[in-house]
């Protein structure tokens, strides 16, 4: 029988040496200040902090959230304070921490997501994700990441900007997300991340109006899980980075699903929404499936499907 | 740190459960470690026991007993989330995560209190009542039946009431009562719907009275992380937005920048 202790959870995203595969998907977790409450951020393999640009963004207008079944939507809109705060103020907060940080940066133009990623290259961060794939920005996000050619493009040019390594995060809405991914790969991304959120809309009936106030949103949780896999499953055999899956993940048989689908790292989203221990749960689940199996490195099993 | 220090949801006993008027629903629960620091104007997140309806549902707390280690719930028939938590009896589980938000500001040096609830806003209005010292005028604002009314009366000095339909108290809004009775004091406490709280601004602004109102916005969270349920604040630079969640619920009325 496995030890607990003797399992071997490292991962490797871009270099960068996680001790386990548990990260938070970007959107979800904030900062970090909040769940530190609720968990210890000491144990997570990553922290991916909420989309930065390089100005305050004030977000769509409310409601910007509506629960469908088995999933959220969601049109936030990106509000965050811009990078000069979370450099001032959050940065040093989860420094504190003994997990990695990796910093989701977004923006309107190309100009816009090198100014950020300019601002960070000497930042203690570890890792970079670039979002070219928010449904809810009329310009910018989900437009730079629905063409191969401006998936090529951004990453080019944001790779110049940085000194650490670049996770890109594509999105669903698109017909060959294996198109996408390869043109990220082949403009020198160190991984991907996969899936965004898919575009969706929900309507109050006794109102006679979307419960949205930006009318479509993003659809996210275990209603989209079954699409996030086979878009990781589908990726995972075309390209050579690796990749962190995420959607609808809320316990640790979701995550060992994605794994052996293909994905190195693992996001849990969502979940934290409706259970802030969420991604504790996850990493007892990795665990527990690991003892069970006596599967001695988390890794052994990526992609066997 | 150890892993009982940290914060967490708890599985909950219902100790009572029923209808009190018509869609209106009281729940009695049994959770020491949030009745233990609740405090007035807080919410507490309940989640469904049915895993298609992810999302908690904020109830705001409507009375803490915390010798016996009990919070009361009063809470309206609005969907199915609510729906399924009308339909549990003694005895079922329920998870629930809280004390969350910040309540009301209970300052001891005022001493003339106006509390103005409106439909399903007035529950969190009731362990307030309890909290404060000194006069104590209520307004209730029902739609049809009444609910809490022996409560308030019970902890308030006096209790004015109105419904829609006139089937008691005064017919009309609660706002209309409040101008009838040409109520004077040091501070307004409120909760209820957008267009009445509002309302209350305006007359707080008008009458030269500070008051505190209570907001709710479509929310995922509770804990100040989706940035969902957003309210526009004033500030030096206009206006930005703030957090039902974490920022309020309850929020000074000067403070809030209604949309025309």
């Amino acid at each position: 029988m496995n030890k607990r202790e003797d399992i071997n959870l490292k991962i490797n995203i871009g270099g960068v040496l996680l001790k386990n595969p548990v990260m938070t998907a970007s959107g979800t977790f904030a900062a970090g200040r909040e769940y530190s409450e609720y968990i210890d951020l000491n144990k997570l393999g990553a922290v991916v902090v909420k989309g930065i640009a390089a100005e305050p963004w004030p977000g769509n207008p409310p409601p910007r959230i509506a629960e469908t079944y088995g999933g959220m939507l969601n049109s936030i809109g990106l509000e965050n304070l811009g990078v000069e705060h979370f450099i001032k103020e959050d940065l040093p907060f989860l420094r504190g921490f003994d997990t990695k940080i990796v910093v989701n940066i977004i923006g309107r133009t190309i100009e816009e997501y090198c100014q950020v990623a300019e601002r960070l290259q000497d930042a203690d961060i570890d890792l970079v994700e670039l979002n070219i794939s928010c449904p809810n920005l009329k310009e910018g996000g989900v437009a730079f990441g629905t063409s191969p050619f401006n998936v090529a493009q951004v990453t080019r040019e944001v790779k110049k900007h940085l000194k650490q390594p670049l996770i890109v995060k594509l999105s669903p809405n698109v017909a060959d997300i294996v198109e996408i991914a390869k043109a990220a790969e082949s403009e020198g991304a160190d991984s991907l991340s996969m899936i965004n959120t898919l575009l969706g809309m929900a309507i109050d009936i006794n109102r006679k109006k979307p419960i949205l106030a930006n009318i479509t949103g993003g659809l996210s949780g275990p209603a989209i899980k079954p699409i996030a896999l086979r878009m990781v499953y589908q990726t995972s055999k075309a390209v050579s980075i690796p990749i962190i899956g995420m959607g609808g993940i809320t316990n640790g048989e979701d995550g060992i699903e994605f794994i052996m689908a293909g994905a190195t790292g693992i996001a849990v989203g969502t979940a934290n929404f409706i259970n802030p221990q969420a991604t504790m749960d996850v990493l007892g689940g990795l665990l527990d499936y690991c003892e069970k199996y006596n599967v001695k490195d988390i890794m052994d099993i990526r992609g066997i499907i | 740190m150890l892993d009982n220090t940290y914060k967490k949801k708890i599985r909950s006993t219902i100790l009572e459960n029923k209808e009190i008027s018509s869609g209106i629903y009281k729940m009695v629960v049994s959770a020491f470690s949030i009745a233990e620091s609740a405090l007035p104007g807080q919410f507490v997140n309940l989640y469904c026991n049915d895993g298609s309806r992810l999302l908690p549902r904020p109830i705001s707390i409507c009375e803490v007993d915390k010798d016996k280690a009990r919070l009361v719930f009063v809470y309206a028939l609005v969907g199915k989330g609510t729906k399924e938590f009308s339909k549990m009896i003694k005895g079922d589980t329920i998870q629930l995560l809280g004390p969350l938000g910040k309540g009301f500001d209970i300052d001891d040096s005022i001493r003339d209190h106006i509390l103005v609830g409106g439909g399903v806003g007035i529950p969190p209005l009731l362990e307030l009542v309890k909290n404060l010292k000194g006069k104590k005028q209520v307004y209730l604002g029902f739609s049809r039946g009444i609910y809490l009314v022996d409560e308030f009366e019970k902890y308030g000095s006096e209790v004015f009431i109105s419904t829609d339909d006139g089937s008691f108290g005064k017919k009309g809004t609660v706002i209309d009562l409040l101008k009838e009775q040409k109520a004077k004091g040091e501070m307004i406490y409120s909760c209820g719907p957008k267009p009445m709280l509002k309302a209350i601004s305006n007359f707080a602004r008008e009458n030269n009275i500070k008051a505190q109102i209570s907001l709710e916005e479509r929310m995922a969270c509770g804990i100040g992380t989706c940035v969902g349920c957003v309210v526009k604040i004033k500030n030096k630079n206009g206006w930005e937005y703030k957090k039902v969640c974490k920022d309020g619920p309850v929020f000074p009325s000067e403070e809030v920048l209604w949309d025309e």
